[in-house]
């Protein structure tokens, strides 16, 4: 599932989600590439290129990350800590999606530097579009920072 | 006269007993000296009687021979008695017969005119007393005696004891007070020591002091029977603490078997809102890919079964997103600010306008006050109504929605009225029940939770809120509030707006 050249991260751990999340995102056409980490510590490998992830260089061009908060081994808030605490991730635009919206997650998300924090809608419709407008705000409307280096 | 009450008890006593002791003596003495005052008077009077007799008899044969001198001889030993100021003989017809006077005295001119025979008597006049005797001799009446003396022995005589008395008085006086000195504090100091240790047990609350026992009188009772309840006290008192550690040891294990209790609540919201919706978002994905995939392939039938999968699962949804909602509300702290309600109504009626699309409302918005409140928790509260408002006036062709606010007793009621499907009085006790439906799902789309969330907020804010309907004829609702201050809202708009800047409670 890990693509080595991708725009971007999706880290998720329920199959169910990665396929409807992929399908969102492709029926929009807004990443060809898009690499899944299953779990917190497969995401911090993947962007530190370490473990399995370790050789090749990984994607300069990483634009996002969608980051689920439940996920195994290592939550999504620590995912989001050690990203924003490396210099080489810092610049990467992290959207949490996820179906809580409980308050102290919201609060520890910002707290951490997330840069959107969204709630997975039960409505299909309604989490296509969402899923739609954040792919197109991040990837196509936002402004990226220049790659480090 | 000293006012004896507020003296200590060591002067009362001393005084006590030397007034009694005082009173006493000058009671004694003023017996005394009347006693002596008439026993003297009887005495004089018996001694002159005397001597008018004795001279009475010697003169009676001068009388009879006229003899003057003689008379004036008789007369004459009288000086014996220094009391008699003056003396006189008088015979049958009231003439003057023969005088005497003491030597310095003016008897002539004090001596009384006597008209014939006098009969005996005797009166004190003028401080004197004054004597009259017939002269009698073999039952004839010759002539009659006068004899005037002055009460200057007597007078001596009661000086002198009332000087004695006065030293007498002085005396005891100042015995009286050295004794009364030295026994007063038989009584007064174990009552002193008491006050003493009375004082300490109710400045210190130190209820473990006691008071050294008396003797075996009332005073002596009184300390025994004070540390008795000093002991009572005490041992009430370590109760008491006892009692007091007890409950607040209670009360630390209840709030941590609460703590625990909230703790798994919130967990179990946290992994409903986790974990529930995700399948139910699977449902809905799939079915809606299965759909449009597939859709065309499938027989009318297999469609309107994918529609229903898809309905339900939006149906729970947004099940779980309101009980989710109602379960934050409850535990969420309150951010209260004064707030203006018409600014909050106006944001939730903009909120609401797709909703109202292409259907004719007529919002009659009144005045509304500033009310303490947690405003998104109001604007919640405010929304659910207006929305509920908005769903039942469905079938109207025009909907009326009215929301005012009325005092009544003191208290800000806020009125949302409708001229909806309306509701029986009977299920009204029902409506703000979590889960509890009046309208059929197909009729009224709703979870249920809705009002129960109205109340919620409500409650969480001091308030009250019921309804009251009829069925066909439209629905009100009503809730309470306490007023950000008791004036009204118009003129208060920049200080509420002040009030909110203070930083009121966060």
């Amino acid at each position: 599932m890990m693509a080595q050249v991708a725009e971007i991260l999706l880290v998720e751990d329920n199959v169910d989600d990665v396929e409807l999340t992929l399908h969102a995102l492709r029926q929009e056409k807004l990443a060809n590439q898009i690499a899944v980490a299953r779990d917190g510590e497969e995401a911090l490998d993947y962007l530190f290129q370490r473990g399995a992830h370790a050789q090749p260089s990984p994607s300069p061009q990483l634009k996002l990350v969608l980051l689920d908060l439940k996920l195994p081994k290592v939550d999504g808030l620590e995912v989001l800590r050690q990203m924003k605490a490396d210099e080489r991730t810092r610049n990467i635009p992290v959207v949490i999606l996820t179906s809580s919206k409980e308050e102290r997650d919201v609060v520890q998300g910002y707290k951490l530097g997330v840069n959107s924090y969204i709630q997975k809608p039960v409505d299909f419709e309604q989490f296509r579009e969402t899923v739609k407008q954040a792919g197109l705000y991040w990837l196509l409307i936002n402004q990226p920072p220049p790659p480090p280096g | 006269m000293l006012n004896l009450r507020d003296y200590s008890i060591r002067k009362k006593l001393t005084w006590i007993c030397m007034l009694t002791s005082g009173a006493v003596l000058v009671l004694a003495s003023a017996a005394f000296l009347a006693y002596e005052w008439t026993a003297f008077r009887g005495e004089l009077l018996a001694r002159l009687s005397t001597q008018a007799q004795i001279v009475g008899s010697n003169s009676a044969a001068a009388l009879l021979f006229q003899d003057q001198p003689a008379a004036e001889q008789t007369l004459a030993a009288l000086k014996a008695e220094p009391e008699i100021r003056a003396a006189a003989i008088y015979n049958r017809e009231g003439r003057l017969f023969a005088s005497y006077s003491r030597p310095g005295a003016q008897a002539e001119s004090s001596l009384p005119r006597v008209a014939g025979l006098q009969a005996d008597r005797e009166s004190f006049e003028g401080g004197n007393l004054v004597l009259l005797r017939q002269i009698v001799q073999n039952g004839e009446g010759l002539g009659t005696v006068y004899i005037q003396s002055d009460l200057q022995g007597m007078g001596r005589r009661v000086r002198r004891y009332v000087v004695i008395l006065l030293l007498i008085l002085g005396a005891s006086f100042l015995a009286s007070f050295v004794i009364a000195s030295r026994l007063q504090s038989l009584i007064a100091q174990p009552v002193l020591e008491l006050a003493e240790t009375a004082k300490i047990v109710s400045q210190g609350r130190d209820y473990s002091v006691r008071a050294r026992p008396g003797n075996r009188d009332e005073v002596g009772l009184l300390i025994e029977t004070f540390n008795q309840m000093l002991a009572q006290i005490e041992e009430r008192d370590v109760e008491l603490g006892k009692g007091r550690e007890q409950l607040e040891q209670r009360v630390e294990q209840r709030t941590a078997e609460l703590a625990a209790t909230v703790k798994e609540l919130e967990g179990f919201s946290y992994s409903v809102a986790h974990d529930l919706r995700a399948p139910l978002r699977h449902i809905s994905g799939f079915s809606n890919m299965l759909a449009e995939q597939y859709g065309p392939s499938l027989d009318p039938n297999a469609q309107r079964y994918l529609e229903r999968i898809q309905n339900g699962a939006r149906q729970m949804g947004m099940l779980v997103d309101d009980l989710l909602n109602l379960a934050r509300i409850g535990r969420q702290e309150m951010r209260c600010q004064a707030t203006g309600l018409n600014s909050l109504l106006d944001e939730v009626l903009a909120d609401l306008k797709p909703e109202a699309d292409g259907r004719k409302v007529e919002w009659r918005i009144g005045r509304l006050p500033f009310v303490e409140c947690d405003p998104s928790l109001m604007k919640q509260a405010l929304y659910n109504l207006a929305s509920n408002a908005l769903k039942y006036t469905r079938p109207r062709e025009k909907a009326v929605i009215e929301v005012d606010a009325r005092v009544q007793e003191g208290v800000t009621v806020i009125v949302f009225r409708d001229n909806g499907v309306g509701f029986s009085m009977k299920y009204a006790d029902k409506l703000f029940g979590v889960f509890q439906r009046l309208h059929r799902p197909e009729d009224f789309e709703g979870t249920g939770v809705g009002l129960a969330t109205v109340q919620r907020i409500i409650h969480k804010h001091g308030g009250r809120v019921w309804a009251e309907g009829e069925l066909d004829k439209g629905a009100t609702f009503y809730f309470t509030l306490e007023p950000a201050d008791q004036k009204s809202s118009h003129d208060k708009i920049s200080t509420g707006a002040m009030a909110t800047h203070d930083g009121t409670s966060s």
